[in-house]
């Protein structure tokens, strides 16, 4: 799969390190963004997320390590030279200046000349639907339209890399699910490197290529949203991705020839499971989505069933979620929105192994 | 239905026909005489009171004529108005040798005033913008000592800045005080700036750094257009601080170019003579029309300004 990325990467972090005062945020941080690749930066607040993108942004000092854009060292340059715009969470729009003075004023900083400004905010207007908009204040607008034109603020910089620090967080739900939308278009349009910042993780996986899943100023895991919510490479990611999150039995891997996994309900063979390398056995923990878990008497079907009761039902219309145990395991279960379940139902809950993760009860890493 | 222009019969509406039952309904009665709103204007009346009748003395005062102020009310109206006082006090009250009123005075005032303000502001502005946003190495020990600056007792620095303005060969000039005003109010004003632009959202900073904007850029396009009411507030603190200044102007100048200040003092604590309370009440008054005009035309701005600029810090 990596092999049609054989060109020089759009973005390259080495060894990134980034330290205020006694506190280090980023540690020797590495990553690699091709070219036209969406990129989501995905983890809970003071993961060091958006100090990443504002490094990469020149808007902070690194402590150590370099940045290459396009191929260039930019690690010392002005956020200007670095050939990014830049999209922000608070729009950012300059208040006094109209919608197009607000497009222009980084041209004019540039010395554009006169006609070629007057062009590019006429195609950036065009491409977001801003046109009859120009001669407004920013006041004068909705939060969508701000946000619309804070984006073509990054548009007629007529550049390479694309910055979001969380764009749509300020709005609400209906319009933020719009202009998630309207953002994917405009990559699939324009096929530039973009970097997105975000702590939702339904905008990461809706929009990215890649994913790289931050904790503690560290990547965790840089991967498709495939990979990442099929195989997450740690306990950490697996809890992090999903909702509600995944379901974990503690137990001891047992993981000879035949792998098998005993847990306090019994033990099963691991049949079918994706191991990653070839570990040793230990305690570990078995994880499921509540997706991957089949209710009712399909269970019976599966490789691995148990008897649980319910607790709790949640009905979202389109799916229900119950909160079922069984013994002191508790377990979230995503059934049909049908469904006709009540606290107190017995209820068989049946999965497969293939698609479960096991992890390290130590390392935390995916076995 | 229900588009008739002329119903027949409108039924009364009451509760009931609404459905609902008797009891509190809509907004909640206000009662006007409470304890609550005796007590707040209450205090409100006298402490307005408190600083109104000693103006009114003023005023009333510096409109009679001098046997009518021996009578010893003071605070009748005058029978006779005269302006007499006010002429006097404003060309002819004689401080010293000079004999030409406190005009002499107001002129070296605005002579002080609008240099010193125009100068202080501007550097602190730019102070506090650099302080807020640029975060330069050494930052933080350079705003303690400015704001530890504050915090000295004038007296300390008197004599030695009379020192160093004599080496510099201002001791006694105009341009001597104003110079002395622009360090003075540097503390307070990059205090005060630093905190507003601190108040601005940091990511139209970013924005514009992106944007290509550089110090001085950033600084005219973007900061200035929007820190108005903060450039009010300084303009009026100065305005009336370097007004109402004495110390520095009795230190630091000579007779020729005395502040209206230190010219309303010699005026008023002349011994020879009779005292003549109308024209010292009207110098009086004349020396603080300047801050108290300010006040009035930039009042909104001036309360707007201080809401903004001091709740963060």
């Amino acid at each position: 799969m990596r092999g049609e990325y054989a060109m020089e990467p759009s973005i390259s972090i080495r060894e990134l390190t980034l330290k205020f005062g006694a506190l280090t945020v980023l540690k020797g941080l590495n990553l690699d963004v091709n070219p036209g690749e969406f990129v989501v930066l995905l983890g809970s607040s003071g993961c060091g997320k958006s100090t990443l993108l504002n490094c990469i942004a020149g808007l902070l000092d690194v402590s150590d390590g370099q940045i290459f854009i396009n191929g260039r060292n930019v690690t010392w340059e002005e956020p200007s030279q670095r050939g990014i715009g830049m999209v922000f969470q608070s729009y950012a729009l300059y208040p006094q200046m109209t919608v197009e003075g607000n497009l222009t004023f980084g041209l004019k900083n540039a010395r554009v000349p006169k006609a070629e400004i007057a062009d590019r905010v006429a195609r950036a207007a065009k491409v977001l639907q801003i046109e009859p908009l120009l001669k407004r204040k920013p006041a004068a607008l909705s939060g969508g339209q701000r946000q619309r034109v804070a984006i073509g603020r990054a548009l007629v910089r007529d550049v390479d890399v694309f910055l979001f620090d969380e764009p749509l967080s300020n709005l609400d739900a209906k319009l933020r699910a719009d202009l998630r939308v309207e953002i994917k278009q405009l990559h699939q349009r324009l096929e530039n490197t973009m970097i997105y910042v975000t702590h939702d993780q339904t905008e990461a996986m809706t929009l990215a290529d890649r994913i790289a899943i931050m904790k503690g100023g560290n990547v965790l895991q840089f991967d498709t949203p495939n990979e990442i919510y099929n195989r997450p490479a740690s306990r950490y990611v697996a809890e992090f991705i999903g909702s509600p999150s995944m379901n974990f039995v503690e137990g001891t891997g047992d993981l000879s020839a035949s792998p098998r996994f005993a847990g306090t309900h019994g033990d099963f063979a691991l049949d079918g499971y994706a191991f990653a390398g070839r570990p040793a056995g230990g305690p570990a923990a078995f994880g499921i989505r509540p997706e991957h878990i089949v209710c009712g008497p399909e269970a019976q079907a599966k490789p691995i069933h148990l008897d649980t009761k319910v607790d709790l039902v949640e009905p979202l219309g389109s799916d229900t979620l119950a909160w079922v145990h069984a013994g002191d395991q508790p377990f979230w279960v995503r059934m049909d929105g049908q469904s006709t379940i009540r606290p107190g139902d017995r209820l068989p809950i049946g999965f497969d192994p293939a698609r479960a993760n096991l992890f390290d009860m130590q390392t935390e890493a995916r076995i | 239905m229900g588009h008739n222009k002329t119903p027949a019969a409108m039924p009364e509406i009451t509760l009931a026909s609404r459905g609902m039952v008797d009891g509190p309904s809509g907004p909640k009665p206000t009662k006007r005489l409470s304890r609550r709103n005796i007590m707040i204007y209450g205090i409100l009346i006298v402490v307005s009171l408190y600083y109104l009748v000693p103006l009114y003395v003023m005023i009333v005062t510096s409109l009679k004529g001098m046997p009518e102020i021996r009578l010893g009310n003071i605070f009748a109206p005058p029978v006779e108005i005269t302006f007499e006082p006010w002429v006097k006090a404003w060309a002819e009250a004689c401080t010293g040798l000079n004999c030409d009123g406190l005009s002499r005075g107001f002129w070296n005032s605005v002579r002080i005033t609008i240099p010193s303000v125009l100068a202080s502001i501007a550097i602190a502005s730019v102070n506090g913008y650099a302080l807020a946003n640029w975060r330069f190495k050494g930052a933080d020990i350079f705003f303690t000592i400015l704001i530890f600056g504050a915090f000295i007792p004038y007296q300390v620095m008197l004599y030695p800045i009379v020192i160093m303005l004599r080496e510099i060969g201002l001791y006694g000039t105009l341009w001597g005080l104003v110079i002395v005003h622009t360090i003075f109010g540097m503390p307070i004003l990059t205090l005060l700036f630093r905190n507003y632009f601190t108040s601005l959202p940091e990511e139209l900073f970013k924005a514009a750094r992106v944007d290509g904007a550089g110090f001085w850029g950033i600084y005219f396009r973007i900061m200035l257009p929007m820190s108005l009411p903060i450039f009010v507030v300084a303009m009026i603190l100065q305005v009336t601080g370097i007004w109402n200044d004495f110390l520095f102007g009795v230190v630091y100048t000579k007779p020729e170019v005395y502040p209206m200040t230190v010219q309303l003092n010699n005026i008023v604590n002349s011994t020879q003579g009779v005292k003549e309370y109308n024209v010292n009440m009207a110098a009086t008054l004349l020396t603080g029309l300047v801050p108290l005009a300010i006040y009035f035309v930039s009042g909104k701005l001036f309360v707007r300004g201080i809401a903004a600029g001091a709740v963060k810090g």
